[in-house]
């Protein structure tokens, strides 16, 4: 069983006519309902629902507070590898980039780790483009075994894995997943990834359930907006993962909600996703998923994170650069693979996160 | 009179135990047991970060306070255990709470996992409180286990729902020797205080003070609750049928066997 067989299904759902039907009382039950099924999802994500964004956001913050607290828990990026044989056009670390190709050695990784933890950080997630021959696994694996000693959780955005190289991760203490499948619509998809591993849409779509099947401890999944509709990618990606919630009850499951920045290529998003589009979905997610962790980044900009951080996000990175070893590197040689928006110190960030009232919360996993 | 509750040796004079999740800043943490005045503490391990160097949860704890780590996050009963004794060698103490949880929809323990976890750290010498679903049976095996308090969830974790197992919790309370201790969903002061009514030993409350606007004072009222529940249940509350006892007027059922022999 996988994800797959159930996107197929609701790919025969009529969604503009469900968006375009959809009525004032249709939302109004959504918000106040105990827990909502799809379609009241559907309906949380309609253009209708826009109108009624400020109950919408009551709902979610109501919810946010009750099953997360007053805390939201931050973590910081680490890149360690952009080397890419992937041709994503809307990705900086695309193979047909001419940007200077960067992988950091082990000497260089430590000197990035140690000052990441002298920050304060406990929780990292280390980043790699695609190539399975420049950075393989047993280069993840070192890397790994270095970051173990100072951090606490050590998650994983890299290529997808087979379920025996997962374990293999896990054994050495890796705790988390992070796998976008960027679009949902498979034809977009195969538009969008001509030529490179990532092709294949299938092994993409179920390398979440390869790690949980191994004991994956989180995973966070979402779709990369601006690529197609994003009423329905955030659909997928909602019901992508209570499919997931609901199979692997004893993992925890998060959701990210990344929109496409500028980056070296220029490309052009197709879709723009707006703020107040960001915000219905953010809060239509968490009304849908009440547990689910959700995800913000630094590449949006720093006065909406802080608006969002009251209405339903619970995760945020913080002092990021997208740049290989782009934590100590004096003057930045390596290209971002994206822009990053909110470039505050973790200082300011903290503080900024304390007036707010919310505790930010470093270490939440121990490594045993 | 004193009143004392006495867990593992320990005498606690408070009845009221705290969570230390969810707050807004930690150092709330310090005015809430001052207000309080409770004696326990839980602590998830996993978010005690002891080489940190910003503040530290544990800084907040005065020393008057027993510290019960848990184990948030343990998904098996080896998990539990492997928690429990980082606990301890992180200075936490030997008191634990057991939490094993295998749902993360709704946040509810796993019974059976928990009583492997209780089995095994009782014979490694904690003092273990098993957070559970209230289930009579597997209660008392984790009393033969030797655990040395239960504590049956009053609704699922964070809900603020109140004593939803009410009748779960009171056959546990009427049959179980050890304490009984109401932990999770208790949303307000009032629901504490009808867990003390019908004889539980006390409560734990973290969320429904965490994210009070007034923790501090959110606090003083739980412990207030906790009080007047404890001292109505010391005090011999009237049963709710009582009153039909005192005041009825007629015997519809019995009537008859006044009568007997007078038709005759």
């Amino acid at each position: 069983m996988s994800y797959y067989p159930i996107l197929q299904k609701y790919n025969g759902l009529d969604f503009q006519n469900i968006f375009d039907t959809t009525t004032d009382s249709d939302i109004e039950r959504a918000i106040s309902a105990e827990s909502i099924n799809e379609l009241a999802l559907l309906h949380l994500l309609s253009i209708k629902a826009a109108s009624k964004i400020e109950s919408i956001a009551e709902r979610s913050k109501e919810l946010t507070t009750q099953y997360f607290g007053k805390t939201i828990s931050l973590y910081t990026p680490i890149y360690l590898s952009n080397y890419c044989t992937n041709k994503c056009p809307y990705c900086g670390f695309n193979a047909s980039s001419k940007i200077e190709r960067k992988q950091l050695t082990e000497i260089e990784l430590e000197r990035e780790a140690e000052f990441i933890s002298d920050q304060g950080f406990q929780h990292v997630i280390i980043l790699t483009g695609e190539s399975k021959q420049i950075a393989p696994l047993s280069y993840i694996e070192s890397c790994v075994k270095i970051l173990k000693k100072r951090f606490s959780s050590i998650s994983i955005e890299i290529y997808p894995l087979t379920e025996t190289e997962y374990k293999r991760l896990i054994d050495l203490g890796v705790d988390g997943l992070t796998l976008y499948q960027e679009v949902y619509n498979q034809s977009i998809y195969k538009n969008l990834h001509q030529g490179g591993a990532k092709e294949n849409y299938l092994f993409r779509l179920n390398a979440p359930e390869r790690a949980l099947s191994q004991g994956m401890r989180t995973v966070s999944i979402g779709a990369l907006l601006g690529l197609n509709n994003w009423r329905k990618e955030v659909f997928f990606a909602a019901t992508h993962a209570r499919y997931l919630q609901d199979k692997f009850s004893s993992s925890e499951i998060s959701i990210s909600t990344p929109r496409i920045q500028p980056q070296v290529n220029q490309f052009k998003p197709e879709v723009i996703v707006s703020n107040r589009d960001l915000v219905q979905i953010i809060t239509a997610l968490r009304i849908f998923l009440p547990r689910v962790g959700i995800n913000l980044s630094t590449r949006e900009s720093r006065a909406l994170r802080d608006n969002l951080i009251r209405l339903g996000v619970t995760k945020i990175s913080a002092q990021s650069s997208t740049a290989v070893g782009g934590h100590t590197a004096s003057n930045n040689t390596s290209s971002p693979q994206f822009e990053t928006a909110d470039k505050r110190s973790l200082k300011e960030i903290k503080d900024h996160l304390l007036n707010c009232g919310y505790q930010p919360v470093f270490k939440d996993w121990v490594s045993f | 009179m004193t009143d004392s509750l006495i867990i593992a040796g320990k005498e606690l004079n408070s009845r009221l135990f705290i969570g230390t999740g969810k707050f807004s800043r930690k150092d709330l943490i310090g005015d809430v047991l001052e207000q309080s005045q409770s004696e326990v503490v839980t602590v998830a391990l996993r978010r005690v970060d002891l080489d940190s160097k910003d503040d530290n949860i544990l800084d907040y704890i005065p020393k008057r306070c027993q510290i019960m780590p848990n184990t948030s996050g343990a998904r098996t009963a080896d998990e539990a255990v492997r928690i429990a004794r980082l606990a301890k060698a992180c200075g936490c103490g030997n008191w634990i709470k057991i939490e094993v949880i295998n749902d993360n929809k709704y946040l509810l323990p796993d019974n059976l996992e928990t009583l492997k976890a209780v089995e095994t750290l009782v014979k490694e010498g904690f003092t273990v409180l098993p957070y559970m679903s209230p289930d009579l049976s597997m209660a008392k095996r984790m009393v033969s286990a030797g655990a040395a308090a239960i504590m049956p969830l009053g609704a699922p974790i964070g809900t603020n729902r109140g004593i939803k197992t009410k009748e779960l919790v009171r056959i546990m309370i009427d049959e179980i020797t050890i304490p009984i201790i109401v932990d999770a969903g208790l949303g307000r002061p009032s629901e504490a205080a009808v867990c003390m009514e019908i004889g539980a030993s006390a409560v734990l409350v973290n969320t429904a003070i965490a994210t009070a606007e007034n923790p501090a004072k959110m606090a003083k009222s739980f412990a207030l609750a906790v009080r007047a529940g404890r001292l109505a249940y010391l005090s011999g509350i009237t049963p709710k049928n009582k009153r039909n006892l005192i005041a009825e007027p007629s015997s519809p059922l019995t009537g008859f066997l006044f009568n007997e022999g007078k038709d005759s």
